[in-house]
């Protein structure tokens, strides 16, 4: 995901370098997927200085503790520590305890980059855990390609990627949008409006529902993008209102969303008779707009607190116990979590760190985690993962109203999709 | 019908918001000269108090009401103490104080998050301000119209002391000309304080306002500075009539515009009918003869 932050970026001093950046990394790291680039990748990469022959052995966990992604990042750090804490207890990994390298990547993309080389080239680690906006990712990607290094990114985000060097275990378009609007049309939804703010992962993710809608015979009776922080929503909701759709697709980030829910049960509508389905808002998100405002809207996610599992019971009685009981655990966190367990998986099915080897054991591992059994796809690099549509409540937890029959396999490029053939 | 309606509306709405957002700024760089960069922060405070007032009272009309005093007064004390410490010690040097009061304001933003922490924070609109009136078609929320009133009071009580108090008419005084109000015993510098206090003070009170619409975090003044300094200028410096009438004219403006376009879109012809305007009358709507800023 982009910049899924609670707050604006600060000053068009920021904004535009982030923006210059972002662009740049989108061009050039178009068409990298796993497999097209395997033999070019390696050949260059020096040698892995990863050293295992101790009783340790070091993993990066590399998230903004700092800056304006830094709320939502150190969750994600939080649960990566759990996770480590937790195989360590139960014995390590090949038997060696794990020992975690953390870095802060400032919420600036081309500091993810500068520290997941020096976590790569001098701290010697197995693996990265970490990153949350596409900039992030994008920015680390060649780092670690270069390198022939690892990267788990536990954020779903807007698809169309794959390298043969992360491992994305947060959803991709096909495993949340998708369901979404599978859900929406089952309903009995014709006609949608979409609301979302001005960058790559809002317009990426509208361009797919456009796609989408056009072969499902769904009228789009409205696309409205707001400048990122953007406060003022009267103009948005009073067009919503006019166009009269059965539904809202809602891809707005941080503060934005708090304002637009606000106008929205102000000037009368309801959950009842427009139901607004977000893709970024979870359990966290949902105390500052106030559950009051947004009590019966629908949110599209793999994993809530709510999930009843003996894995997520396990897993939110000890995130609750190490972090504090009034924290909510989210998909994000979640996803991160998993991933720590699925290197593990992937290592121990390999018998060995070495990057190569861990790729070559990965598909078909798995793990039983909070959200339901996964799969790694040794193709593509995702992993899957069953979709949920919850019903946000009035105490602020999220509950599942539907979720997919079976875990839904990852398709990053929607490439079993008729209607995405124009997307790539 | 119902659409010009709710548009005309909305545009009055955002010009109220704008409006109070800006008015204290009228008064410390409309009047003072002072570019304070700080002043969102002093909005971004009344918003926090309205929460803590939320906290410790309960959510209700009375918590609404304290907050509106209380904000008031946190904003103010805070741009007292910002002009006795710093703003004072650099009259002249109006760059300066550009950057520090930019400093004093991400030192604000990061003390409000280690406070309260970074994700917003929710404060809950009293009942009789929840859902909204039919007009013409149109619904129109409570809490705009609350806002929309607020504006007009805030204008109307402001502009009346500037006139009638005594304390009133020192501001203008040594607005006007600094040495002979000197001369005829008003202490400017005793004047200086209270013209940032109230101004400071107008900022907590839009800061109350706008938890009723938008997000209680600590970016909230960030999100309506630059909008304020528009305001400001577009109505002419040390106007208040110029503030009132750009700040309407301002969001009637963005809401037909991004009505039939969108959000981004009304965003620059906005800026660049504020840039032709300027460039044509520099002086914004009006002008007046004052201690100038140059």
């Amino acid at each position: 995901m982009e910049a899924r932050s609670r707050r604006p970026l600060r000053s068009p001093l920021v904004v535009t370098p982030a923006l210059i950046a972002v662009v740049g990394l989108t061009l050039s790291a178009c068409g990298a997927r796993a497999g097209d680039a395997s033999e070019s990748g390696a050949a260059g990469a020096p040698a892995s200085c990863v050293d295992t022959s101790g009783d340790t052995v070091k993993i990066g966990s590399l998230n903004s503790l700092s800056g304006t992604m830094a709320i939502s990042e150190v969750t994600v750090r939080d649960s990566i520590a759990l996770a480590v804490e937790q195989i360590n207890a139960s014995g390590g990994v090949l038997g060696k305890q794990l020992q975690i390298v953390a870095e802060d990547g400032a919420s600036e993309p081309t500091i993810f980059a500068e520290k997941a080389d020096k976590l790569i080239s001098s701290d010697c680690v197995a693996a990265v855990f970490g990153g949350w906006t596409s900039s992030s990712r994008k920015a680390m990607l060649p780092v670690f390609e270069d390198n022939d290094a690892l990267l788990y990114y536990p954020v779903q985000y807007e698809g169309l990627e794959a390298s043969k060097n992360i491992f994305y275990t947060g959803a991709t378009t096909n495993q949340q949008i998708v369901p979404a609007l599978d859900y929406l049309k089952e309903k009995g939804v014709k006609s949608l409006y979409l609301v979302g703010s001005d960058y790559v992962f809002p317009q990426t993710a509208n361009r797919e529902i456009r796609a989408y809608a056009e072969a499902n015979g769904i009228e789009i009776r409205g696309e409205d993008y707001t400048p990122l922080g953007s406060t003022d929503f009267s103009t948005i909701v009073n067009k919503v209102r006019s166009a009269d759709a059965d539904a809202v697709f809602n891809t707005l980030n941080g503060d934005s969303n708090v304002a637009f829910f606000r106008e929205y049960t102000n000037a009368g509508l309801t959950a009842a008779d427009m139901p607004v389905v977000s893709v970024s808002i979870a359990e966290e998100e949902v105390a500052g707009i106030g559950a009051q405002n947004i009590a019966g809207q629908l949110t599209a996610w793999n994993y809530y607190q709510t999930v009843d599992s003996p894995e997520n019971t396990a897993f939110v009685e000890a995130y609750k116990a190490k972090y504090g009981q009034n924290k909510p655990t989210s998909d994000p966190m979640e996803a991160a979590y998993t991933s720590v367990h699925l290197w593990k998986n992937t290592v121990e099915k390999a018998g060995s760190f070495a990057v190569p080897d861990v790729r070559a054991a990965a598909d078909g591992v798995s793990f039983d985690a909070p959200e339901g059994t996964v799969v790694v796809d040794g193709d593509n690099h995702h992993i899957s993962k069953t979709a949920r549509i919850g019903e946000i409540r009035p105490d602020g937890l999220i509950y599942t109203v539907w979720e997919s029959p079976a875990p839904i396999e990852p398709d990053p490029f929607l490439e079993s999709y008729d209607w995405a053939g124009d997307l790539n | 019908m119902d659409v010009v309606v709710g548009q005309l509306f909305t545009g009055l709405s955002i010009g109220s918001i704008l409006l109070l957002a800006a008015l204290g700024l009228s008064l410390t760089f409309g009047q003072m000269g002072v570019v304070n960069m700080a002043h969102g922060e002093f909005i971004m405070a009344g918003s926090y108090t309205a929460y803590v007032v939320q906290q410790v009272t309960s959510a209700g009309g009375a918590s609404l009401l304290i907050s509106l005093v209380a904000g008031f007064l946190v904003g103010g004390l805070m741009g007292a103490l910002l002009e006795v410490t710093l703003i004072r010690r650099m009259y002249h040097r109006p760059l300066d104080t550009l950057l520090v009061t930019f400093g004093v304001g991400l030192i604000l933003q990061q003390l409000a998050r280690d406070i309260f922490g970074a994700p917003a924070v929710n404060v809950v609109a009293p009942d009789f301000l929840s859902g909204g009136v039919d007009v013409l078609g149109a619904v129109i929320p409570k809490t705009r119209i609350f806002i929309l009133v607020l504006a007009i009071a805030a204008v109307s009580i402001l502009a009346l002391a500037m006139k009638t108090t005594p304390m009133g008419r020192r501001i203008r005084a040594v607005v006007q000309n600094r040495d002979l109000a000197e001369t005829s015993g008003i202490s400017s510098r005793r004047t200086d304080i209270s013209t940032f206090f109230i101004g400071s003070g107008l900022a907590g009170v839009a800061g109350v306002a706008l938890t009723l619409v938008g997000s209680t975090s600590s970016t909230v003044g960030q999100s309506y500075l630059i909008d304020a300094f528009l305001v400001v200028v577009v109505g002419g410096l040390g106007q208040i009539k110029g503030a009132v009438i750009a700040a309407f004219a301002l969001g009637i403006l963005n809401s037909f515009v991004e009505y039939s376009t969108t959000a981004s879109v009304a965003k620059v012809v906005v800026f660049v009918l504020i840039v032709a305007f300027l460039q044509a009358r520099p002086q914004g709507l009006f002008a007046v003869k004052t201690r100038s800023l140059v």
